[in-house]
């Protein structure tokens, strides 16, 4: 099912390429390029040799014992991205792209980033392949997560503080695609998530469903079956849509989405885009997005900066409308305690948006039978969290 | 004849740019009057947007401005309808796709028909997407005005041919805002766009002075100013109609 539902770039109504005519013939050479290298031999093997020599891929499938005999039900097994280098998921895509990029003829990348997640694995990529590489982020979101900027600089990125709306990643995504549009010959815009205008959605789906086509493998190597349902974290969706992809033809594993409901869906103060949004374009796309009755995008919060998005991936929005996937929302408050959890009960400091799909799982293991299997993806490891939860149970940390 | 048309019949245009609800809508009909006096012969007005992508900096505020102000579609078309009880100049929306999808497409015409506003620039929205909502447009009278850029390249002619009201030929690569050399070869953009099309064209992006208004008119029908209008919004405020009006005249007598 899906391959034939892109059409046009769109799955159902969502999608399409809602961008500025400066960007469309450039967008349109990305979408011929990928076409093209996708199926290109050499591509591939460069892709495959990078994945596994320098990200560390296959990352493991990891039996979470001691948390399934805690819950007391389904079996659970975590597809640990967090052992990835730079720390999660995010350097799957960045590699496939920054390698698109080098073979395109560009010099030079750009993207923006919220945590820095996205920023430090596309510095990383770009200073291995060697383009240069300047990163847009939130000036608020600068200010938050000050270590990873540095990352990035020593890198040998330059990060553009983003000062205008809100400060943080929807602005950092604004702020990228106008510096796109002034510099398209040399430069391609390295999308973070699975949204922007196709081909992006389709192109980090792409990239990132190594992780659902790995856990496919592992879990029939380990258990001889598929799992009952996989669990991943929402924010723009590309951990949840790489571990979702190769998944979605196999009807009965279903497929569980978790949004960040920060202080609670019925506050201001959240992230759901699929509880509380509705559709609208906005950032390339036709997709679902949280925004007030003039069509005005909202400000979101979550703590997790990662999920702190307004928007959702388009191939999300269609998979929650034909109800092939679910989406649930989880709090700051459910997102801590698991994060604590899971570091407790397996020794695993995770990245606090993968603690959102723990604390989902937290709450869905006990209902299940022993004999069922559940693959939390856990996107990324912790240590950037570390301060903010301190904060959040009132600790104060001097370094 | 349309009256974006009649903008452009016999003489070069002078379009002028500026946001609603910047610093309040009373304002906007005000200035908007001023530069029609001032020689103005078609006026874009901007709909406020919370993320405006393809904005510099100076219209980026002008938005927030607009939105702090309290300004909604609805008062902007009840505005729009005052305005256009004053005057017959072309009025055109500048609009991202959002409020506009949000709205909902035949509402929102529906009322830019009621209002007599004669066309609409969204520039979210490429030619490959005007299809859903060109027929609804059309039903309204309602121009969807094209956009051509400096990248346009080979679609320059597919846009051209389809184009409705006046082409808007991007100047520059990126975004709005003041500019002190254009070095895009806009004559050959505009040669071409003139082999697939009779309507008029008008070069945007950039232009501030009377200098270059002039430069460009020589093979354009016309220029359009944002953002050196929209920067005397800023620093003038409640009192910026007299500094309008003598500004839009600077650059309607230089393209004269």
């Amino acid at each position: 099912m899906t391959q034939e539902v892109i059409k046009n770039g769109r799955f159902g109504e969502y999608g399409g390429q809602y961008i500025p005519e400066t960007l469309m013939n450039e967008i349109k050479r990305l979408e011929e390029a990928y076409e093209f290298y996708k199926n290109d031999e050499e591509f591939n093997k460069e892709l495959d040799t990078l994945l596994k020599e320098y990200a560390g891929r296959p990352s493991l499938l990891y039996y979470a014992e001691k948390m399934t005999k805690d819950l007391g039900g389904a079996k659970i097994y975590i597809k640990r991205e967090d052992l990835n280098h730079t720390g999660s998921h995010k350097i799957n895509n960045v590699i496939g792209q920054v390698l698109l990029a080098k073979k395109m003829g560009k010099t030079r990348v750009i993207a923006e980033t919220g945590a820095g997640q996205h920023g430090v694995a596309t510095a990383t990529a770009a200073a291995l392949l060697g383009l240069e590489c300047e990163i847009y982020m939130g000036k608020l979101d600068t200010e938050r997560q000050a270590l990873n900027v540095y990352r990035m600089e020593l890198l040998g990125a330059k990060v553009h503080p983003v000062t205008s709306g809100t400060m943080t990643l929807k602005d950092a995504v604004n702020e990228a695609m106008r510096e796109w549009t002034n510099r398209v010959n040399d430069t391609l815009y390295v999308l973070g998530s699975v949204m922007g205008p196709h081909p992006f959605p389709m192109i980090v789906r792409d990239f990132q469903s190594v992780i659902s086509k790995e856990a496919k493998e592992q879990i029939l190597e380990k258990e001889g079956r598929l799992p009952n349902a996989v669990v991943a974290c929402v924010g723009g969706g590309s951990n949840s849509m790489g571990m979702f992809y190769n998944f979605i033809g196999d009807e009965n594993v279903k497929l569980i989405g978790c949004e960040a409901a920060g202080h609670g869906i019925d506050t201001d103060m959240h992230a759901a885009t699929i509880a509380k949004g509705s559709i609208g374009v906005f950032h390339g796309m036709k997709s679902l997005f949280c925004q007030n009755d003039e069509g005005q995008i909202k400000e979101v919060y979550s703590i997790s900066a990662g999920l702190d998005y307004p928007g959702i991936g388009p191939e999300h929005a269609y998979l929650h409308e034909t109800g092939r996937a679910q989406y649930v929302s989880i709090t700051d408050e459910e997102a801590v305690c698991a994060f604590e959890y899971i570091a407790r009960t397996e020794g695993i400091i995770c990245a606090i948006e993968s603690a959102h799909a723990v604390a989902h799982v937290m709450k869905i293991a006990p209902t299940m039978s022993k004999d069922e299997i559940i693959i939390i993806c856990l996107s990324g490891r912790g240590d950037k969290d570390v301060a903010a939860i301190a904060r959040y149970r009132g600790v104060d940390l001097h370094e | 004849m349309s009256r974006i048309n009649k903008a452009f019949e016999n003489k070069k245009a002078f379009i002028g740019f500026l946001t609603a609800g910047d610093p309040n809508l009373e304002k906007t009909e005000e200035y908007v009057l001023k530069m029609v006096q001032a020689g103005a012969d078609l006026i874009e007005i901007g709909i406020p947007f919370s993320d405006p992508i393809a904005e510099g900096i100076v219209i980026q505020e002008a938005n927030i401005r607009a939105l702090s102000a309290a300004t909604t579609v609805e008062k902007v078309f009840e505005q729009v309808k005052s305005i256009r009880r004053k005057t017959e100049v072309p009025l055109v929306f500048l609009t991202y796709l959002n409020p506009v999808f949000h709205y909902g497409y035949d509402a929102f015409l529906a009322r830019c028909k009621e209002c007599g506003i004669d066309g609409i620039i969204i520039p979210d929205m490429p030619y490959e997407e005007r299809g859903e909502i060109l027929d609804i447009a059309a039903k309204y009278d309602v121009d969807i005005i094209s956009m051509i850029a400096p990248t346009s390249e080979e679609r320059i002619g597919m846009i051209a041919s389809k184009a409705k009201g006046f082409v808007y030929v991007v100047s520059s690569l990126g975004v709005t805002g003041v500019r002190s050399e254009i070095k895009t070869d806009l004559e050959s953009i505009v040669e071409v766009i003139k082999k697939n099309t009779d309507i008029p064209t008008a070069i945007g992006f950039g232009i501030s002075t009377p200098e270059q208004a002039k430069h460009f008119s020589q093979f354009a029908d016309g220029v359009i100013v944002g953002s050196a209008i929209v920067k005397i919004i800023a620093k003038y405020g409640e009192n910026a109609g007299d500094e309008l009006y003598n500004y839009v005249k600077s650059m309607k007598d230089a393209i004269l």
